[in-house]
């Protein structure tokens, strides 16, 4: 085999690989691409009720409730237009306060957010972007408010 | 006072750089022996400067010395010595010093051991490694000054994020730090000899054990992230897909790739270009990464409104570091001489396949890293791409590798016949049948996930011991001849058979833990017991006590083990008064089968306390794969080293500067 065709082959092999990667990259983006809405995008556009879906904003104060001994929660999320209720099961991370931002994942029906996962931040200053970028399309986000 | 030397040190360095990227460059254009000898001592130069400005850093550290801004902003009086310590690279500004400081020192290592490397190829590697620098001076000194000071100076800091305060994470940045930097060199060897015009397998053998050397600190500063993101953020996850994850991933995986390249170039002088691109793909994947984590874009697009300068200044240097080294590869590259020919059935075409796999893997990981942003910038919609993208992308192009990697070392060098090589693959295969049928059957309701996951592990371990077998020509000469031929193998025989049982063993790890694990939340008070699985755990007591910078709630419980007492098991719940942070202690009981992690949340004496059990089986093999992986990295060095100082090399180095002259 000449270096030429040998070059060819293996470009050609690569380019099958590639082909077949886009082809698996695409398919995982159709069904794994999860959207961020705020509470605000809730209530306005309509969200398929077993499409899995992030949210975002602040916890309201004050509505922060636990049953089942602490086990099961319920809480409200905010971005100060709209807010929308959402129950978790499971154990909240450290940080997850009343009056601070919040990202969770999950599903939503019913007008209910029914969180599998509620995202730990590492850092107590942290603010999502997601969140930041909803808060200030609502326009109550203060600039250099909470720097990272 | 001590600052300000620290902080004339990096101006000094600034200077010493430009000199650095100047004189040489131009010397070895003009092949000036005086102006290429600038070359190392400038190199020497610039380290001792970032050196005298890290140690300056440090000192403000050690003796928390709070008039120092970012002292006051990162460290705490009352934190312990070793978190003063690793507190100087926890942070934005000292992480960059740090940074710098590889740079240098790799700089300073080829100044210093490359005495036999041909004058102009040292000078222009030396250059390049400057002119890195000198960006990145540059940064430093323009947007992210340690040194600057606070008047008047706070009476005390702001402590160092706690989650940060914990052994795994102070070693965790300096590991992966030499692996990002270490790329580097493989780059800076990588533009001189598209400089030069020429690459030859002398070239390879000096730039595959700083290859080596990078990939094996990655490897272990990636590992140590993991391991820490497991035991202390209280989730018991290992591996999240996360973008800052990914970032390290990636120049982790086109590393790899160079690793397998530079032996095809070192052994047969073939794949030259190919290998070059990789050393520029692989290193401007290692300033993505600090750029995606430095500049904030990924945490969030404030802090980059905040500080519009850092990310837009490594993004800068990113762009020309990428687009400048592509540009010279289109240039030069054509004009490398194709080197020896092989068969598409060869180790060789082994070692292609290996890199085209590996390259695919990063380029998927790529997207699912980037998307977000790119989909962000352009539509303003705001998606996360999470494990199941990757699992469904990364998983399916590794799993080819997997089969190949045990059929590769079995084929030889140019020409090779698939038939024999397979066929001596059957024991191997009869263990992966073996391996697959038994979890199939033994462990009930299996699904598919593991029964492939151990049986591709099988099939990587059968492979690695077959191809050991075949090299101490086992059963065929005397067991006593095989002993001795095992002992006698050269380090990288050893490094390479380590590094891939080392996969099988991390595949076990991952598969147990991702396919068996349990998990129990429960709500428990002093004398409660909670099963999972054979455990028994008894909630003995929680006190409630104070470290040196904390306050802590720890938990007894008490375990056994099919009524056997098995462990004590003490996780605590932590708070950091100064930055009003709770941290998550897990308690965790190791063993060869598999973890029991326990973690307790909020509660009160009264209300009982949350309290989290998962059992993880193997998880502990996760961690004892990827260390095999860098045993073999440093048995592959040790090697390097013995044939550093053989004639023949040293024979073949003197002839090159001559061939050189003759040109």
């Amino acid at each position: 085999m000449t270096p030429k065709r040998r070059r060819l082959s293996i470009v050609l092999i690569g380019l099958v690989m590639l082909g077949t990667a886009a082809a698996l990259v695409l398919t995982a983006f159709e069904e794994n691409l999860v959207f961020f809405f705020s509470p605000t995008d809730l209530a306005e556009k309509d969200v398929g009720a077993d499409r899995r879906i992030r949210i975002g904003g602040m916890v309201e104060d004050g509505s922060w409730k636990k049953y089942e001994e602490g086990l099961r929660s319920e809480f409200i999320v905010t971005d100060f237009q709209n807010a929308v209720k959402v129950v978790y099961r499971g154990s909240l991370p450290d940080l997850f306060r009343e009056g601070q931002g919040v990202v969770a994942e999950g599903k939503f029906s019913g007008g209910v957010f029914t969180a599998s996962e509620v995202l730990a931040k590492h850092d107590e200053n942290y603010m999502p972007r997601e969140v930041a970028d909803a808060l200030k399309k609502s326009g109550r986000w203060k600039e250099g408010e909470t720097a990272q | 006072m001590i600052a300000e030397i620290g902080h004339y040190a990096l101006v000094l360095a600034f200077f010493v750089a430009v000199a650095q990227v100047v004189v040489p460059m131009y010397g070895a254009a003009k092949r000036d022996v005086a102006l290429m000898g600038f070359a190392a001592p400038a190199a020497s130069a610039q380290f001792l400067c970032i050196a005298i400005a890290f140690g300056a850093l440090m000192h403000a550290y050690i003796t928390s010395d709070f008039s120092v801004a970012n002292v006051a902003a990162n460290s705490h009086s009352l934190k312990p010595l070793l978190y003063k310590i690793s507190g100087v690279w926890g942070n934005h500004e000292g992480s960059m010093v740090f940074w710098v400081l590889i740079l240098a020192l790799f700089g300073f290592a080829v100044a210093a051991f490359g005495r036999q490397l041909p004058d102009t190829l040292k000078a222009r590697v030396i250059s390049i490694q400057g002119l890195i620098g000198l960006a990145f001076l540059g940064f430093i000194l323009l947007t992210s000054n340690p040194f600057e000071r606070l008047d008047p100076a706070p009476l005390d800091g702001r402590d160092l994020n706690p989650l940060l305060q914990d052994p795994g994470l102070a070693f965790h940045p300096p590991m992966l730090y030499i692996g990002y930097v270490g790329f580097s060199l493989a780059f800076s060897f990588a533009m001189a000899a598209l400089i030069e015009g020429r690459v030859d397998p002398a070239w390879a053998r000096w730039v595959r054990p700083w290859t080596l050397a990078a990939w094996t600190f990655l490897t272990a500063g990636i590992t140590l992230g993991s391991w820490w993101a497991y035991y202390e953020l209280g989730w018991g996850g290992w591996w999240f897909w996360d973008p800052v994850e990914n970032a390290s991933f990636m120049p982790w995986l086109a590393g790899t790739a160079l690793l397998h390249s530079a032996i095809v170039v070192e052994k047969r002088d073939a794949l030259k270009a190919w290998t070059i691109l990789l050393a520029i793909i692989t290193f401007s994947l290692s300033l993505m990464g600090t750029f995606l984590v430095r500049s904030g874009i990924l945490t969030s697009v404030h802090a980059f409104a905040v500080d519009p300068e850092r990310g837009l200044f490594i993004l800068g240097i990113l762009i020309v570091a990428v687009g400048g080294s592509l540009t010279l590869f289109a240039i030069r590259a054509p004009a490398l001489k194709a080197g020896g020919l092989f068969a598409p059935v060869s180790r060789e075409g082994g070692l292609v396949l290996n890199n085209l796999f590996l390259s695919v893997a990063t380029a998927t990981v790529f997207i699912g890293t980037l998307y977000p942003l790119f989909l962000d910038a352009m539509t303003g919609d705001k998606v996360s791409v999470g494990a199941p993208f990757f699992n469904a992308t990364f998983v399916p192009v590794m799993i080819p590798l997997l089969v190949l990697l045990a059929i590769g070392p079995l084929l030889p060098w140019k020409r090779g016949n698939l038939r024999v090589a397979i066929e001596k693959l059957w024991v191997s295969a009869l263990f992966t049948i073996v391996v697959a049928g038994g979890i199939l059957v033994l462990v009930e309701g299996a699904p598919l996930a593991p029964v492939l996951g151990f049986g591709f592990a099988a099939w990587v371990a059968g492979g690695v011991v077959t191809e050991l077998a075949e090299r101490i020509r086992l059963f065929r000469i005397p067991l006593g001849d095989s002993l001795r031929r095992l002992v006698s193998l050269p380090g990288a025989a050893y490094g390479m058979s380590l590094a891939h049982i080392g996969m099988a063993v991390f595949i076990c790890g991952a598969t147990g833990e991702t396919n068996w694990t349990r998990e129990l939340v429960a709500t428990a008070k002093a004398g409660d017991t909670l099963t999972i699985g054979q455990y028994e755990l008894v909630l003995e007591k929680v006190e409630r006590s104070q470290g040196p910078n904390y306050f802590r709630d720890m938990a007894t419980l008490n375990v056994t083990k099919d009524g056997v007492p098995f462990a004590t098991l003490q996780p605590e719940r932590r708070l950091y008064p100064v930055q009003q942070m709770p941290t998550t202690e897990a308690a965790i009981r190791s063993g060869i089968e598999g973890d029991l992690y326990v973690a307790i949340g909020e509660g009160s004496t009264e209300g009982g306390y949350i309290v989290r059990v998962w059992v993880k089986p193997l998880v502990p093999w996760i961690w004892a794969g990827a260390m095999l992986m860098v045993l073999g990295g440093l048995f592959s060095l040790s090697d390097r080293r013995l044939r550093i100082g053989a004639p023949k090399r040293s024979k073949r180095r003197a002839a090159a500067p001559a061939a050189e002259a003759g040109d």
